[in-house]
């Protein structure tokens, strides 16, 4: 994949975690249009590591003129976001994927209905403005614990199908409500923690609505977790990875050929198989099922993690 | 009258089961003279699916529509053809929400007609369930003319409105609730394969 080196154009604090990053390429040229959720790759030097994380634009899907992310800050996170925070400066050049969409809008729906929990606003972000173009009628429900952490606020469109609920305040979120009684036609999005996903799909089902209308992007980063080796069956050779990287950076950095797309355990595009584990796979990805995780033959490395005596991967 | 079985085809030629009661979910029943029964059929599996059930009966006997209100559901339309029954549908399927199951029985022509409306309406496919009861007639499009001819049990047929003899494909549109008919002697004119009665 090539990743242009674009420049950072202008950072904004959005909230006291969460900062607004611009990119521009630096010759000013058009960048690639993009659809509502998509994501871009972001490539960052820190130290003698290569990071890469992906985030989610919450620019205008039409706009080439830049792309825009919001990067809230994981102090117990392998280090990506702080990176970005602290490290990066305006003016400064870093690669940048070109977009990829793994949470795209079924434009075949009557109305679209929005569930955002925390940081996983930003997909919903660059969605409203694709939805609104298309004159596709919306509603976004916006669950956060406090006002000030509600940094998605100052982006979202002053509108009255915009509906945010403070935990905090006691205005808790009620999936159940949101969902009784929608129109024919219409589909839910969810973002945002593992635990939201999951009350979204069980409302759904419980009131009876097709697969087909419930949609998801789990927004989860590589966690941080003790050093392990593995080793690629092809040439024998060991990989360290270190405490504060994930196993799908440690083989990048070490030449291994590996896709990848969402960096977070959503795609599938990084799995890999397992030709020899004694030990046992941290399996942190949303995408194998049960069974193979039982299996130990298989590994998303974008996520997961290993204890053990020997990893061997099928690379 | 017992459910049907269909002849092996291409993929996409829809075939239906038998309809699978969803507990007292919102519901919307479409059934023909033939169909009928398969909602009994279904009330009898489990009481609970008339709960919330509104039913649309097409071309059905006057006992029949009792029969079936007798089943208790909230309400039950009788109409005389398919014609009279789309406005219907259409005004149920306007008040209807998300998890709304549809149940239709009868003939494919009545089956292809009311998904395709259920379909355009916003319904997913996945909330619809149709099951096959008496015969095996179809709904039919001249793919020269685009016209549209019911009940047609015979291969080949005549098009109702352009007179062509037409082939009866197993390629059937979703979105028109038809199967293709194709001219059967375009490359030899006059050469006609023997009619035979269409099978499921
Ligand atoms: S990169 Fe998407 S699952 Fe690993």
């Amino acid at each position: 994949m090539t990743r242009p080196l674009l420049k950072v154009a202008a950072i904004e604090t959005l909230s006291p975690l969460v900062k607004r990053f611009r990119f521009e390429d630096p010759e000013g040229a058009p960048l690639p249009v993009f659809s509502g959720g998509a994501h871009v790759t972001v490539e960052m030097a820190d130290g003698d590591v290569l990071r890469r994380n992906s985030y989610s634009l919450i620019s205008d899907p039409n706009d080439g003129s830049g792309y825009e992310i919001a990067v809230r800050r994981e102090d117990r996170g392998r280090g990506g976001s702080r990176y970005l925070h602290e490290a990066v400066a305006e003016g400064d050049l870093l690669a940048v994927s070109p977009p990829a969409n793994l949470f795209a809008l079924d434009l075949r729906a009557r109305r679209h209905v929005l569930i955002a929990g925390g940081i996983g606003i930003t997909p919903f972000l660059s969605q409203l403005r694709q939805l609104d173009r298309a004159g596709q009628p919306w509603e976004l429900h916006y669950a956060v614990r406090s006002r000030a952490e509600a940094a998605g606020l100052a982006l979202l469109p002053e509108s009255a199908h915009v509906h945010l609920h403070v935990s905090e305040e006691g205005s808790r979120m009620d999936i159940g409500a949101i969902l009784d009684g929608q129109p024919l036609g219409t589909h839910v999005y969810a973002c945002g923690p593992e635990g939201l996903i999951a009350a979204v799909a069980d409302q759904a089902a419980r009131l009876g609505w097709p697969a087909a209308a419930v949609h998801s992007e789990a927004f989860a980063a590589p966690p941080p977790g003790e050093a392990f080796e593995v080793v690629l069956a092809a040439s024998g050779r060991s990989v360290a990875v270190g405490p504060r990287q994930s196993l799908l950076e440690a083989l990048e950095a070490a030449g291994a050929e590996i896709d990848s797309s969402c960096r977070g355990g959503a795609c599938g595009r990084c799995e890999t198989a397992v030709t020899a584990c004694e030990g046992r796979i941290l399996h942190h990805d949303h995408w194998l099922s049960e069974a193979e995780r039982a299996a130990q033959t298989r590994i998303m490395p974008c996520m997961s993690r290993f204890k053990g005596a020997r990893l061997e991967l099928d690379l | 009258m017992p459910q049907t079985e269909f002849t092996p085809s291409i993929d996409s030629r829809p075939t239906y089961a038998a309809l699978v009661p969803q507990g007292s979910a919102p519901a919307l029943m479409v059934a023909d003279a033939a169909g009928a029964a398969a909602l009994a059929d279904l009330a009898s599996a489990d009481a609970a699916v008339m709960d919330r059930a509104h039913v649309l009966l097409v071309g059905a006997p006057a006992a029949a529509a009792d029969r079936i209100a007798a089943l208790g559901p909230v309400s039950v339309h009788p109409a005389p053809d398919a014609e009279a029954a789309l406005p219907l549908l259409a005004q149920l399927l306007s008040t209807a929400r998300m998890g709304t199951q549809l149940y239709l029985a009868g003939g494919e022509g009545l089956i292809g007609q009311v998904a395709a409306q259920a379909l355009a309406a916003g319904m997913a496919a996945g909330a619809i369930q149709a099951e096959h009861r008496g015969p095996v007639a179809r709904r039919m499009q001249c793919v020269h003319c685009k016209g549209f001819t019911e009940e047609v049990e015979t291969d080949p047929f005549t098009c109702a409105h352009c007179g062509l003899t037409l082939f009866v494909r197993d390629h059937f549109s979703r979105r028109l609730g038809a199967f293709q008919g194709v001219c059967v002697d375009a490359e030899a004119p006059g050469e006609i394969p023997e009619t035979r009665e269409i099978r499921p």
